[in-house]
């Protein structure tokens, strides 16, 4: 039921919103298609501005990974955590997840061609998937638009809510999807 | 900090057991992928932006501040009321719920530019800023459009499986990163 809801959400919420808010702005008497122009301005500066902030991150990111890096890290990792009950096929994506969004994408999919979508490990990735963000890029991305070069606590309470949402969406998943 | 952390990782690792030829070849991928990004995102920036100043003139947002208000206040209360961050944070995190993924990042700055507006240290991120910060992290979501798309692509017998582990977890995900920024604001005072 929640999940034909979801699905259902998912397809109406963007054309549902473009009608309603110019129909309720044009019963309000607002000038609707001079706010939009007015509104949309901003959209150019804003992403020039965030620009030089998502070069950099991206630039170390992808160096971290393409250099090998980060499959280093995974091999340290995996053993620690297969003694939790941790899949190792899913070591690459925890550490992928809150650096880069198309990344974890990527093995997510993988993880689909080689186990199947609806295989406990494709269930617990696309449950990872689902409930965490991309800690980072949104890190970059939010406060490289004010200017904020200083996140102070915030990059670690963010990477917290990543630890949470993983060995969550690990537990979770083996309990859920073990019930007859 | 981490950032210099991965780029010294990366090229030193590179250079002892890799190939260092791959460090400059992803850094120049990698500051290609981030313009086209910026500029991916610019057209949906824009729509939203403008979507949202209709919004903001028909007086859409005022009345949903003003019904949230409470809850949202509760959540950061250094906001002063009634002020025109609550009105961006509101939607912020309505996007995010309803999985609607490029729109929620020109709304995101949107709060984090109304946010600025408080802050006294333009560099440095107020407990408020913070707060929006993990709460998009944490991404409390009710669709999750993207991952939904992914396995029916993949061919799975039923892609809509994990909507329900998925809110279970963002949401005791969400409700943890509140606590523990709440216990950050104290100690980094």
């Amino acid at each position: 039921m929640i999940s034909t809801l979801s699905e259902q959400l998912s397809v109406w919420v963007i054309p549902v919103l473009l009608v309603f808010i110019p129909l309720i702005g044009a019963i309000r008497r607002v000038k609707v298609y001079e706010a939009f122009v007015e509104g949309a301005a901003e959209g150019f500066q804003t992403s020039i501005r965030i620009l030089p902030f998502l070069v950099a991150m991206l630039v170390a990111i992808n160096v971290f990974r393409a250099s090998g890096a980060l499959g280093c890290c995974v091999n340290f990792i995996e053993p620690v955590l297969s003694f939790f009950h941790i899949p190792g096929e899913l070591v690459p994506l925890a550490i992928m997840r809150p650096l880069s969004g198309t990344g974890a994408l990527g093995l997510t999919s993988e993880i689909f061609t080689v186990f199947g979508p609806d295989s406990l490990v494709g269930r617990i990735a696309s449950t990872i998937l689902g409930s965490t963000d991309t800690t980072f890029y949104i890190l970059t991305v939010y406060f490289g638009a004010v200017g904020i070069s200083r996140p102070r606590y915030s990059v670690f309470v963010g990477l917290c809510g990543d630890i949470i949402g993983f060995l969550g969406s690990v537990y979770l998943c083996q309990y859920f999807f073990a019930l007859p | 900090m981490i950032w210099l952390l991965l780029i010294l990782a990366g090229t030193l690792y590179a250079a002892l057991w890799g190939d260092i030829a791959l460090v400059t070849q992803s850094a120049i991928t990698a500051a290609d992928t981030a313009v086209s990004l910026a500029f991916k995102l610019t057209g949906v920036m824009c729509l939203w932006l403008g979507m949202m100043r209709i919004a903001e003139k028909a007086g859409l947002i005022k009345l949903i501040v003003k019904v949230l208000q409470p809850t949202l206040r509760f959540i950061f209360p250094d906001i002063p009321k009634n002020h025109p961050a609550l009105g961006a944070i509101i939607l912020t995190l309505s996007a995010n719920m309803l999985g609607m993924g490029n729109a929620v990042t020109p709304l995101g700055i949107k709060a984090m530019q109304e946010l600025q507006k408080l802050n006294k240290e333009k560099t440095t991120a107020t407990p408020s800023m913070c707060t929006l910060l993990v709460l998009c992290t944490a991404g409390f979501t009710l669709v999750p459009a993207t991952v939904i798309a992914l396995r029916t692509a993949a061919g799975s017998g039923n892609p809509t499986e994990i909507v329900g582990p998925t809110i279970l977890v963002s949401l005791f995900a969400t409700i943890s990163v509140l606590f523990l920024d709440r216990i950050c604001r104290v100690l980094f005072k």
